[in-house]
């Protein structure tokens, strides 16, 4: 009899902690178009899966009059459950008690979450929805903060780890979601930065909103923060669910491998790509493809467009891909641009996803702010990533690959496992206008007619250097291939890498120019 | 992403020109211009509370032009080189953007030292 009015009781007790800050304020959070912290885990988790840890922690702060304040679960959920059966570890905010706002024991059950995760190797999702630091707690907010950052660093690389900004994440609180591998932002929801509007406004007199400041689509298509965006939470939180099933849930495993199915894009590939080196196309069509079902996962869709990258099944299994994307910018390498790739790249190779490279790039960015922003340093980290990767690398030319965005785009020279090139590659120093200009410089100036001898040595330049074969003529290119037989010959690639083994020098850690 | 046609515009990477279309951030990016000594403008947005120098004087090299308070700092404004103050754009407890041209600077002819 005793033990049933004990159930009683714990089950009144949790039924209040469960309802956060309130009726009011979840009516509050409802009428900022916004889910519940406890709503979003339970769309984003499997039916009945969700299991919640630290429901009864409390607060310790005595000072601000924060003794006699109860905080539900100290502002945050955190628990295990699974994704379509795989199994994750979650916290969610929640803003409805105390603006979310992160203390020490919130910051703890966060950490805790993760030491979890990260021992039982097992992919972490955090939702941020937080005004930020509870000011009442002083210094002890800001070790929680440090001792989050300092486990999203130990768990790099060795498990995934998702943000989802659904609501402010401002200050200090920005930098968990930054070292992490995925960002998920939500239009009209989302707003992330390190000083807000109003300290701007003080501080330096210039007027800006939160959402022009550091809305969704800023971090989507400026700030390159953000590596996935909705339109609605709902939308956001199926993203996440897509993704768990895409990627490796450690990095000593391989993604989980599916029914392998064919492509169902059924555009010619040679029909694809125009000859004229000078015209664009979707290079988006090539990966679908070359893609199971023509499924593409497509990461920083909108930030750096003129690079492609993210993840595709081939005969069931994850393959990351980089592309050049000749439609925006002409495909070029910019700073932001090899930033994106050489992330991305480095997540592939920590989580043993193989790397397929669909080339098609006139060259580096010229102009003064991309030099002044420091190109040099940021498109040496695409290097270095390509060459630091030990997990199968193969690529495919389709068509320009010139001067030192040939060697970047994971040439042999770097490291390529494979090399193949369509007949409509064109493996060149330079373009051949700028290669005829300075190799035939004194026949031109000398002509009679400059122009008509700048084309005819444009033109020889052309038909001796713009083709794969010169390059495959010294082993560069393993094979010059015909654009319908790139799906079995990458599939082929794969298969034959299965047991690749690549050794690299005993070091503690290398020196990449971040 | 649109497939209108009209969106591609010519692009020039080295010696040849390409059919892309451009992005937002690369639209928006600030044009090279050749900094001109000339003129003194704010390295950071904030308020000038102090203006030492009027137009037509000659200052010399270091002296304190002006102060601007920024980030709770105040940061003192020295003269690059001695000239004279041709115009001064800005007015004690003006609060001013980044990059505003706050003093423009004339040579001084060359006075022979005796």
């Amino acid at each position: 009899m005793t033990l049933k009015k004990n159930i009683i009781a714990l089950r009144q007790k949790k039924a209040l902690v469960q309802m956060g800050g309130g009726k009011k304020a979840i009516e509050k959070q409802a009428a900022m178009g916004k889910m519940t912290a406890r709503a979003r885990i339970l769309y984003l988790l499997d039916v009945n899966s969700f299991h919640e840890y630290d429901l009864f922690v409390e607060h310790e702060e005595r000072n601000f009059g924060m003794d006699s304040k109860e905080l539900a679960g100290d502002g945050v959920i955190t628990g295990t459950g699974t994704i379509n059966g795989a199994p994750v570890c979650v916290y969610a905010q929640d803003f409805t008690v105390m603006g979310g706002s992160l203390g020490l024991k919130h910051a703890r059950k966060i950490t805790k979450i993760m030491d979890h995760a990260l021992k039982m190797k097992m992919p972490c999702i955090g939702i941020n929805d937080s005004g930020g630091a509870r000011i009442q707690e002083g210094i002890g907010a800001l070790a929680g903060y440090g001792e989050i950052f300092y486990r999203n660093t130990m768990a790099s690389g060795v498990i995934p780890q998702i943000s989802v900004i659904l609501g402010p994440c401002a200050g200090g609180a920005v930098y968990s979601p930054a070292l992490t591998d995925f960002v998920f932002v939500v239009e009209n929801i989302s707003k992330m930065f390190i000083t807000g509007p109003n300290v701007i406004e003080t501080v330096l007199g210039e007027k800006i909103s939160q959402e022009d400041l550091g809305g969704a689509r800023v971090h989507a298509e400026i700030t390159g923060n953000a590596h996935f965006y909705a339109q609605t939470e709902i939308q956001c939180l199926n993203q996440i669910k897509e993704l768990i099933g895409m990627i490796p849930h450690s990095n000593q495993e391989k993604a989980a491998k599916i029914a392998p199915k064919k492509p169902t894009f059924n555009k010619n590939l040679e029909n694809i790509i125009p000859s004229d080196p000078k015209q664009p196309y979707d290079v988006r069509e090539v990966i679908f493809a070359l893609t199971d079902e023509s499924k593409f996962i497509e990461v920083q869709e909108l930030w750096a467009p003129n690079i492609v990258i993210g993840f595709g099944r081939m005969n069931g299994e994850t393959v990351g891909f980089v592309a050049n994307q000749p439609m925006y910018l002409a495909g070029v390498l910019d700073c932001d641009a090899s930033d994106k790739a050489a992330r991305f790249i480095r997540f592939c190779d920590a989580f043993n996803i193989p790397i397929v490279t669909l080339e098609d790039m006139p060259g580096y960015l010229p102009g003064v702010d991309q030099e002044h922003a420091g190109v040099i340093r940021h498109g040496a980290k695409m290097l270095y990533a390509y060459s630091e990767a030990t997990v199968p690398k193969i690529t495919v030319i389709l068509r320009k690959a010139y001067g030192g965005g040939y060697i970047a785009m994971n040439s042999r020279h770097l490291g390529a496992d494979f090399m193949f090139a369509w007949p409509s590659a064109e493996i060149a120093v330079m373009g051949p206008e700028g290669a005829a200009n300075i190799i035939f410089r004194k026949e031109i100036m000398e002509a009679e007619d400059q122009d008509a001898m700048r084309q005819q040595k444009v033109d020889e330049y052309i038909e001796k250097f713009a083709n794969p074969f010169v390059a495959a003529g010294k082993g560069y290119i393993d094979a010059v291939i015909e654009p319908m037989e790139t799906r079995e010959l990458v599939l082929h690639a794969l298969e034959v890498s299965q047991n690749k083994d690549d050794y690299r020098p005993h070091k503690k850690h290398g020196v990449p120019p971040f | 992403m649109p497939r209108n046609n009209q969106e591609f515009v010519d692009f020039a990477v080295t010696a040849r020109k390409y059919k892309t279309m451009l992005t937002k951030k690369y639209k928006n990016r600030k044009a090279w211009v050749d900094p001109n000594p000339y003129e003194i403008q704010s390295f950071i947005p904030g308020t000038i509370i102090e203006i030492s120098v009027k137009e037509g004087e000659v200052v010399q090299e270091g002296d304190p032009l002006l102060i601007l308070e920024a980030m709770k700092m105040q940061n003192r404004i020295e003269m690059p080189f001695t000239a004279k103050i041709k115009k001064i754009n800005v007015n004690v407890g003006d609060r001013i953007p980044k990059d505003m041209l706050m003093l423009e600077l004339e040579a001084v002819e060359e006075v022979e030292n005796c």
